[in-house]
């Protein structure tokens, strides 16, 4: 993972012309030079942690019988966590798990969302070390909720090994359901996320970055009218953003649940 | 004489072509599950959770090799 890390850095190139943006965009400078790690990505994270309690908390607020309109948003996107993500996913004991879930979820929709927020544009996990946490965090809980419910030995027996295979199978199937449900899960959910939101941040840079290039610092008519093109049509890309954001929001939260549904489930 | 020099990556390529396998996987995956819905739609949530995990472990490749594109990103 550190060659990885290392692809992050700044590349140290000086060209004439336009400098099409790369990994180097992502590298923003911290807001004050006495404190290095405080970015822009660490400023979104509190502020989302803000505006989530914020919301949450006046929604469970003032409840009424007939709702008002603030209510009904509440209620639609509790009910929609409640039902679509949590109980579809688990299964019968699902409350347990609803605080986590409806927390991940408002917390990768709202920093997944600061991408296309016109003040912020600027993704919270399109920096790797936000999914890293947020996977890190899910693969503790998945692992933890197994071995409370099976045992130590007994979840290990339970996750690696499924019912109904033939004794000579299985020096094949024990490593493959190890690797596949102990290694990659974390690894591919978080970089499904950050890919995600990197690629998508890096798809409206493009076209932002390139259109403005092509319309100011252009002599020919004919790269003008493109630039303004490309303008126009990166208001489709940050459409196509919103819906992928949103998505990938219900990806991680619906896998998660997924994931500690397995690792719970009844033997049978 | 070099006709045409191109420059760059090629973990980039190697990626293009990565994404091709789990791109048909994902497609086939969520094509049986339309079909699935629209023959028994009341079998939709346990079909759904199913596709998940699939869909999961099929795009796990696709995840590999964008990693794998930064890993190799500066041969």
């Amino acid at each position: 993972m550190s060659g990885f890390l290392s692809g992050l850095v700044p590349l140290e190139t000086e060209t004439e012309g336009f400098q099409a943006p790369g990994v180097q965009s992502f590298d923003v400078p911290p807001l004050f030079e006495s404190v290095p790690w405080f970015d822009k990505y660490m400023l979104q994270g509190m502020l989302s942690v803000i505006l989530i309690l914020a919301f949450w908390l006046i929604m469970a607020r003032k409840s009424a019988l007939v709702p008002s309109k603030g209510q009904y948003l509440g209620e639609t996107a509790y009910f929609f966590v409640r039902n679509t993500i949590a109980r579809d996913m688990i299964g019968h004991d699902f409350l347990k798990y609803l605080p986590l879930l409806i927390a991940l979820f408002s917390f990768v929709l709202i920093n997944n969302l600061f991408g296309v927020f016109p003040l912020s544009l600027l993704p919270t996990p399109s920096h790797v070390g936000w999914p890293y946490g947020l996977a890190i965090l899910v693969w503790v809980i998945y692992n933890a909720v197994g071995m409370a419910k099976h045992g130590f030995f007994g979840y290990l027996k339970h996750t690696t090994l499924p019912s109904g295979v033939p004794a000579f199978m299985w020096p094949l199937i024990i490593p493959l359901e190890f690797v596949s449900n102990i290694i990659v899960r974390p690894i591919t959910l978080s970089l499904r996320l950050f890919a995600n939101m990197f690629a998508g941040h890096l798809l409206v840079l493009v076209f932002v970055l390139g259109g403005e290039y092509l319309l100011l610092h252009s002599e020919s008519i004919i790269n003008k009218t493109a630039g303004v093109v490309a303008l126009i049509f990166s208001m489709a890309i940050f459409g196509l953003e919103i819906f992928v954001q949103s998505l990938q929001a219900f990806i991680f939260t619906v896998l998660t649940a997924q994931y500690i549904s397995s690792a719970a489930a009844e033997e049978h | 004489m070099i006709p045409m020099e191109l420059v760059g990556s090629l973990g980039i390529v190697g990626y293009g072509l990565g994404a091709i396998g789990p791109g048909i996987g994902v497609g086939l995956i969520f094509a049986s599950v339309i079909q699935g819905t629209a023959r028994q739609p009341e079998a939709r949530g346990a079909m759904m959770g199913t596709a998940w995990i699939g869909f999961a472990v099929t795009e796990a490749l696709a995840i590999i090799g964008i990693a794998l594109a930064f890993v190799f990103g500066g041969l």
